[in-house]
């Protein structure tokens, strides 16, 4: 049975309160991570970007350009700035890097903190979140997607990698 | 009795792995192209204007003719993606030694290139050096001859979208030498292919190709009524040499007839956007009021230029196999 | 040497025979067709059984590439092309390094050509010095050397006064000139037919009136000289009109087209195909089909391989700086038998345009298998696939369009002079 997504959005609206009152910046990252952030700006208020990392991924000379990129916007100065870095699914922690590398590209923050929907554990970076919805563990092969309907609505959905 | 030809373009899984010619390619290759070159569009706005897509490629800049300004913008857009750029300008060395194109190219593979922006002046040439390298380098055409300049027809249209996003709805006229224009093909071509349901090429007779309507546009030989109600003018440039010759009388008379002014912009929907590809001639194809009037998309062009060549190169760099 | 060739279809379009007919051959001659002369006795059978046993083919145009250009093509090399090509006689243009404008260098050539004893040669003379359109050459003197006409090649004669004197110099000797029909200023610097896929490709065009212009220029004059003239490669629709009425007229005028133009237009220069870079260039369907059709009506009288190999280097570089021709000689028969095949044509109406019909042109005797005529035959499976690759041609050039693909009907034995000269294992 997997949690409900808009509870542990609420649970992460809650961790994040005072960060956002200190002043942080929210920075989702696409596609998942964006929709988390834009929601959360809705509740808790504060400066809100997007970043889309296709540029800064690590493994582009395997499997090449993501089909679909969609630009990154930072409509604030990142320089100085606390950034709460928003994504639906922590797992490798490689997403995390490159969205940190993008970041520093925009400017030097005076500190980055990561906020999750989920924390599935299996890094492979020393990268931790300082805010989790849950935490979980899932099979090697299975992959957590986040959706969001027609209403704006989110939920987790479980998918099965089928071993070749 | 054609034979069955696969497009030199794609490798075997239907992907972009060289870009030759905008002919050929789909509608949803042009969209990917343009919807990358868009995200790239911010990378110029920020404060380190790289990303590392391209760490570790060489991207080789072979002009064998020379062009300053367009060798540039693809040494632009390879540094920005953190490539590194060897330029090499064979039109007077190797050329005149008798060397020929493939020894030239067979150099430059074995100096580990991963990637040639290639410039020549006869039409298929970067056919010639895709189809001698295989897809293990790839090969961008920067302008070949009379036929292809893939990377300004994409830049051209990434404009008008910008401007005009709906292109099932647009009239769009291509205004000039034809003939001879490398830049014309591939607009009329990335146009078509992206469904403007109206292209029309304005120029006297001496500056169109036989059987141009082949290409999908319709003719038109006087500005009024070629530049009537159009959303966008694409103006191309008349060459030196062909100013006053067996095509054409005079430069002068080459403005009064087919130069771009005020009055004649005025027979164009009053929102209709002016475009170049560049360097111009004012007062030869183009007005100055009218290059630097309100409705110029010029300047912006050039900027869209890098996006576009940075989306080209990342998106190729991506499809190996 | 007495040969029997038994149990083939016969098929001899001069005379109208297709039928059952074993040949005899004795002292390189015809001695006896469908019963064995009195006392004939083999020394060797040739079992024709499912073949096709037709006169040795005859080419109105093979480039052999000697002297000058050795390493394009040798004689030798290009002379066993066409013997596996099913082919006895050709005609050579002049266009060589020396260019043939004198008496010595066709009597050499002949010569050579003697000592490989593979193929009947007739070389063209030059019709003018160096091909250079100026002086004329000794025609007279070249013809006793053994030169069956005179030509420009593919070097345009831009100077109507030297064409018309030329003309009116051959009809004095009553030769025959040979001429491409271009005009040189329409077709300067062109590399494909001024349409669709020029348009596209940004390629220099070569307008059809480039062709029909030049021809009616050569038609006045022959009609204010009466000199004999022969067309090669025609290429356009107009153009075959414009045969079809001169030859109405009665104007002694006679033409070819290049194999490959009757199968391909511009078209199948696809991505900048080189080896569909030719001349005269490949044009659209319309005129494709004009060419079929004025062969079938007689407007045009043969078919040639217009065999011009280039080294491979030639066409590894941006078309309009690729050499122009293809390599054509063991393509005639196949590409005939093709178009007899899409056209749904008999063999023997197919045949004549590469047999009896080039040989009136030349004014040669060949191009039949008559009782006590020369004993040059081909023997071929019409049946036959094959596909075209470098390693099967025996030629020294490579460069067809048609590499790569399956074509119908492989030769398998060509006799010269009743020997044989080619045997297909």
């Amino acid at each position: 049975m997997l949690p409900d997504a808009e509870q542990l959005l609420e649970n992460l609206s809650r961790q994040l309160e005072p960060f956002i009152a200190e002043g942080a910046a929210l920075v989702g990252i696409h596609s998942g991570g964006a929709w988390i952030a834009s929601r959360l700006q809705q509740s808790l208020g504060g400066d809100l970007g997007t970043l889309d990392i296709s540029f800064y991924r690590d493994d582009f000379s395997r499997i090449g350009l993501h089909p679909q990129t969609k630009p990154s916007n930072i409509p604030f100065d990142v320089e100085g700035r606390h950034i709460l870095l928003i994504d639906d699914v922590l797992y490798t922690g490689r997403t995390v890097r490159a969205a940190m590398n993008e970041l520093f590209d925009y400017g030097r923050p005076a500190r980055i903190s990561l906020a999750v929907l989920v924390d599935r554990g299996e890094r492979e970076l020393p990268i931790e979140a300082q805010a989790v919805g849950v935490r979980m563990t899932l099979k090697p092969g299975q992959n957590l997607e986040l959706l969001r309907d027609a209403a704006g609505h989110f939920n987790l959905k479980l998918h099965e990698e089928i071993s070749e | 009795m054609r034979k069955s030809v696969n497009n030199p373009q794609l490798n075997k899984h239907g992907e972009l792995t060289h870009l030759l010619s905008i002919e050929g390619l789909s509608a949803p290759i042009l969209k990917q192209i343009l919807e990358t070159a868009a995200s790239f569009v911010g990378v110029a706005e920020r404060e380190v204007k790289k990303v590392p897509l391209l760490r570790g490629k060489t991207v080789c800049n072979i002009f064998f003719e020379n062009s300053t300004r367009t060798r540039t913008t693809f040494e632009i857009a390879a540094k920005r993606l953190s490539a590194d750029v060897i330029n090499l300008n064979v039109g007077t060395s190797s050329q005149s030694k008798g060397e020929t194109i493939l020894d030239t190219v067979d150099n430059l593979i074995a100096m580990h290139a991963d990637m040639f922006v290639v410039r020549h002046a006869q039409s298929g040439a970067a056919h010639l050096i895709a189809r001698h390298v295989g897809s293990d380098i790839h090969v961008i055409n920067a302008g070949d001859g009379r036929h292809a300049h893939p990377t300004q027809g994409l830049l051209d249209v990434f404009t008008v979208r910008h401007y005009k996003p709906d292109m099932h709805n647009l009239r769009v006229a291509v205004v000039g030498d034809v003939l001879h224009s490398r830049v014309a093909r591939s607009e009329i071509h990335a146009l078509t292919t992206l469904g403007v349901p109206e292209v029309r090429v304005i120029a006297p007779k001496t500056l169109l190709p036989q059987e141009v309507e082949k290409l999908g546009v319709q003719v038109y030989h006087d500005m009024a009524s070629g530049l009537k109600d159009v959303d966008v003018i694409m103006m191309l440039r008349l060459q030196n040499e062909r100013m006053n010759g067996a095509l054409l009388p005079s430069a002068q008379e080459y403005f009064k007839t087919y130069g771009l002014t005020q009055d004649k912009l005025a027979l164009a929907k009053p929102d209709a956007i002016v475009m170049h590809p560049g360097p111009m001639n004012r007062g030869v194809e183009i007005d100055s009021t009218v290059a630097d009037g309100a409705q110029s998309v010029i300047l912006p062009q050039v900027t869209y230029g890098i996006a576009v060549r940075m989306a080209v190169m990342s998106i190729l760099a991506g499809n190996t196999e | 040497m007495k040969i029997h060739i038994k149990n083939g279809r016969l098929i001899d379009p001069k005379n109208n025979i297709d039928a059952k007919h074993d040949v005899f051959i004795a002292a390189g001659k015809i001695v006896g067709l469908g019963n064995a002369p009195d006392g004939f006795v083999a020394n060797q059978i040739i079992d024709a059984s499912n073949l096709v046993v037709c006169p040795g083919l005859i080419d109105l145009s093979a480039r052999l590439r000697e002297p000058g250009f050795e390493y394009k093509a040798t004689l030798e090399s290009e002379l066993l092309a066409a013997a596996a090509g099913g082919v006895t006689s050709l005609a050579c243009p002049p266009d060589t390094d020396p260019v043939l404008d004198e008496p010595g260098l066709v009597e050499m050539l002949k010569h050579r050509a003697k000592l490989l004893n593979l193929v009947n040669i007739y070389p063209l003379g030059a019709l003018t010095r160096q091909l250079q359109g100026k002086n004329l050459t000794e025609m007279f003197e070249l013809s006793e050397a053994g030169c069956v006409g005179f030509s420009q090649a593919d070097n345009a004669l831009t100077d109507t006064q030297v064409l018309w004197n030329s003309l009116q110099y051959a009809a004095t000797f009553d030769l025959t000139v040979w001429l491409r029909a271009e005009d040189a200023h329409l077709a300067k610097n062109g590399v494909a037919h001024s349409g669709e896929v020029a348009a596209r490709l940004g390629l220099q065009g070569i307008p059809a009136c480039a062709e029909t212009i030049a021809l009616s220029t050569i038609l006045s004059l022959m009609r204010e000289t009466g000199a004999k003239v022969h067309i090669c490669r025609l290429s356009t629709l107009q153009s075959v009109a414009m045969i079809k009425q001169a030859k109405k007229e009665g104007l002694p005028i006679s033409c070819d087209i290049a194999s490959t133009h009757l199968h391909l237009t511009e078209h199948d220069i696809g991505y900048f195909d080189a080896q569909c870079h030719l001349r005269p260039p490949l044009r659209t369907e319309r005129d494709r089909d004009a060419l079929r059709a004025g062969l079938l009506d007689g407007t045009i009288d043969a078919i040639c391989s217009d065999h011009t190999p280039v080294d491979d280097d030639a066409k590894l570089s941006p078309f309009a700086e690729s050499e122009p021709g293809a390599s054509g000689l063991e393509l005639l028969l196949s590409l005939t038998l093709k178009w007899a095949l899409d056209n749904k044509l008999a063999l023997p109406q197919a045949l004549t345009s590469i047999t009896s019909s080039p040989a009136s042109v030349l004014g040669i005797d060949g191009g039949s298998l008559s009782l006590g005529a020369q004993a040059d035959v081909c023997v071929f499976d019409a049946d036959f696939v094959w596909k075209v690759e470098a390693k099967t041609l025996l030629s020294q050039g490579k460069n067809t369009p048609f590499m790569g693909l399956e074509l119908p009907g492989k030769v398998r034995w060509t006799l010269l002079n009743g020997q044989i000269v080619y045997q297909h294992h």
